[in-house]
């Protein structure tokens, strides 16, 4: 009877082409806006990887207690091997280091007296190695609003609106003073480069972005950093894997009783992004279930207009004789197969498109140029376990529901009436 | 009977609390064998952190309580850097920038060396007894010391201290114990100073241990190696010129 069918659907392309171009549509766009919306809702939570949390972040257990203090002098030693150690257990990630800072910008006048001063917030990462993967993480080159990247050190960039304040250009001096991871005044000279916007106003009044070794050597804090950052290479989170790297992490390089001891913490352990990210979590099912039911409104309809369109066949095969039940078993059989080819081919583009978007992103960059915010210019997809399923969903169930709606109208039909809609 | 109690107790009490001294005097007793016209103050300030411990010298010339000059001698990374106080003026020179910086604001709360003394701290120079009201509130036994113990309460806004607590030896009149208070009434600091000795006709403590009990760690000491009273010290010294000399 398949073969029947399949023979049928072929030769009658009304019958086929139509409605699988229809769910092939409507699936492979069920399957894109659903991995669109994973890779959107996740930008916040990536934005946050970059800057802050990190996919999953290594610290002193002292220093994580303490981390909104930034306590430099809590932080981890012998950085170089940590990093040599994580490199070797988790090459799927790759490791930076970073130290968070804080102190007073002090820019000087034409007799070396001070001109202005201010608070600055510092973050110091790797900004002159060839190899850092710093500049792209943290989107850098395209926040520069003024100047240049740092290319030599004891180079340093700004935030736009406190280099303003502070009445400091490009190629000017100004002085860092700070404290030492030991607690010691810390003086250190600097370039300004060039000034940066993050977007975030509480960073943009006292930004400082440094490279690392020159406040390592700023903060006597050679071989030390506060936090060691690790990302998964293919830029996207992954939650379960993180969790396992962190009690794997956990039980080999904790120490009991040692507060200065390594301990790391997934991006879902951190800040609160747990609860945002089951949120978003939730929001992407909500967003998914609303479209998939609209879909599946439209599939449906596309059902109904098959059936209905067919209704002159129907009536002639109960007149002469097929058993009403064997009519509908073969209209639900049909647009089952329909549902499926439909479906399949629908993921399949859907897939498509959406690893194209997860590559190579849609690039926003000209749209927040002016802004330079320290945010992902480009949107990727991301494409996870439920975006190879979720478009069958509409497509089967739909197109199933719609012809067993449609084909319900043969059981009403009168054999009396038949022979006279024929006449007709 | 009990008319007789009452009379008896309330004699006893105002006996009692004229059998203390006046708080103002025992205080302006402390400052005069804790100041002089001029001191210069070669020290170490050992500083026990949560991590590590860590040693810092310097010498400090100062001239009654309105100028200072601190010349930091160890370790490598410290020496040569410079501390100015005019009034209630600072400034540091770092050798490594070549840069003359103001410490103001904000920044005077900050630990000196990453001790548990605060920049304020170290331009509190003024004598007590022009800040404070004393008053006496008991007697205790420090260190096999008889003292007074004196809650002194400032006149002014602007000191970091509003009240503090002073434990003074009975006959030497030097202090043997201080807790510093914020307005709230919060213990922000306590130093116990130790290791009198006799120079000349005033007693002095050699070694003064500070606990900041809002950080972690042991606490700073603070040891005098040698100290000169009233010697003369060039003025030059006392601009910032001499910084960068």
């Amino acid at each position: 009877m398949i073969r029947f069918l399949l023979k049928g659907l072929l030769r009658d392309r009304s019958r086929s082409l139509f409605p699988i171009i229809t769910v092939a549509i409507g699936v492979s766009l069920t399957v894109f806006l659903h991995a669109w919306i994973e890779g959107e809702m996740g930008d916040i939570a990536r934005s946050n990887a970059r800057f802050t949390t990190g996919h999953v972040k290594i610290m002193s257990k002292a220093y994580a207690e303490n981390k909104a203090q930034i306590p430099n002098d809590l932080a981890l030693y012998g950085v170089q091997e940590i990093v040599h150690q994580v490199r070797t257990y988790y090459p799927e990630l790759h490791w930076v280091k970073r130290i968070r800072f804080g102190g007073l910008v002090d820019v000087p006048d034409s007799h070396g007296e001070t001109s202005s001063q201010g608070p600055a917030t510092g973050l110091a990462v790797d900004l002159l190695s060839p190899d850092s993967p710093e500049i792209a993480t943290l989107n850098i080159k395209e926040s520069i609003v003024r100047g240049r990247l740092p290319e030599r050190p004891k180079e340093v960039l700004v935030g736009d609106e406190f280099a303003q304040k502070l009445k400091i250009n490009p190629g000017e001096t100004l002085t860092l003073m700070s404290s030492t991871m030991h607690g010691s005044m810390s003086m250190q000279n600097f370039i300004m480069s060039g000034t940066i916007t993050f977007g975030v106003n509480a960073m943009d009044r006292g930004a400082l972005l440094a490279d690392i070794k020159d406040i390592q050597q700023a903060l006597d804090m050679d071989d030390a950093a506060g936090e060691i950052l690790g990302y998964f290479k293919d830029d996207i989170y992954h939650d379960e894997k993180a969790l396992k790297i962190e009690n794997a992490f956990n039980s080999r390089f904790s120490s009991i009783g040692d507060e200065y001891a390594p301990i790391m913490f997934a991006l879902r352990n951190q800040d609160g992004l747990g609860e945002y990210l089951d949120l978003a979590n939730y929001m992407s099912l909500i967003a998914s279930t609303v479209f998939v039911a609209a879909m599946s409104i439209v599939l449906w309809n596309v059902g109904v207009i098959g059936s209905l369109r067919r209704y002159g066949e129907m009536g002639l095969r109960l007149a002469i004789g097929e058993d009403k039940r064997h009519v509908y078993g073969s209209i639900l059989l049909e647009s089952l197969i329909i549902g499926i080819a439909g479906s399949v081919i629908g993921t399949l583009i859907g897939l498509a498109i959406s690893y194209y978007f997860q590559v190579y992103g849609l690039d926003i960059g000209s749209m927040v140029k002016n802004s330079s915010m320290m945010m992902s210019n480009v949107i990727r997809a991301e494409i996870t376990g439920v975006t190879y399923f979720i478009g069958f969903i509409p497509g089967i169930l739909s197109t199933l529901l719609g012809a067993s709606l449609a084909g319900a109208g043969i059981y009403k039909r009168q054999t009396a009436q038949l022979f006279k809609e024929l006449e007709t | 009977m009990n008319f007789f109690t009452i009379i008896f107790l309330i004699l006893f009490s105002t006996y009692s609390y004229a059998a203390f001294p006046d708080g103002q005097e025992i205080l302006t007793k402390v400052d005069q064998n804790m100041n002089s016209e001029t001191q210069v103050v070669t020290s170490k300030m050992v500083i026990h952190s949560r991590r590590d411990t860590r040693t810092i010298e310097s010498k400090s010339w100062t001239r009654g309580s309105e100028q200072a000059y601190t010349e930091y001698l160890a370790p490598a990374r410290e020496q040569g850097t410079k501390m100015l106080k005019l009034e209630d003026r600072l400034w540091m020179y770092s050798p490594s920038t070549d840069r003359i910086i103001q410490i103001s604001g904000h920044m005077l709360r900050q630990s000196v060396m990453g001790s548990d003394l605060s920049y304020e701290d170290m331009m509190e120079d003024q004598r007590l007894s022009g800040m404070y009201d004393a008053t006496v509130s008991g007697k205790e036994t420090v260190d096999d010391r008889i003292c007074w113990i004196l809650h002194l309460v400032t006149r002014y806004d602007d000191v970091a201290y509003h009240s503090r607590r002073m434990w003074v030896d009975q006959k030497r009149y030097v202090p043997l114990r201080e807790e510093l208070y914020a307005k709230s009434g919060k213990l922000l600091k306590k130093i116990d100073l130790k290791d009198f000795r006799q120079i000349n006709e005033r007693w002095y403590p050699m070694l003064l241990h500070f606990k900041d009990v809002l950080k972690t760690g042991e606490g700073t000491e603070f040891i005098i190696d040698a100290i000169e009273f009233d010697t003369p010290i060039p003025a030059y010294l006392f601009s910032k010129a001499a910084l960068r000399r």
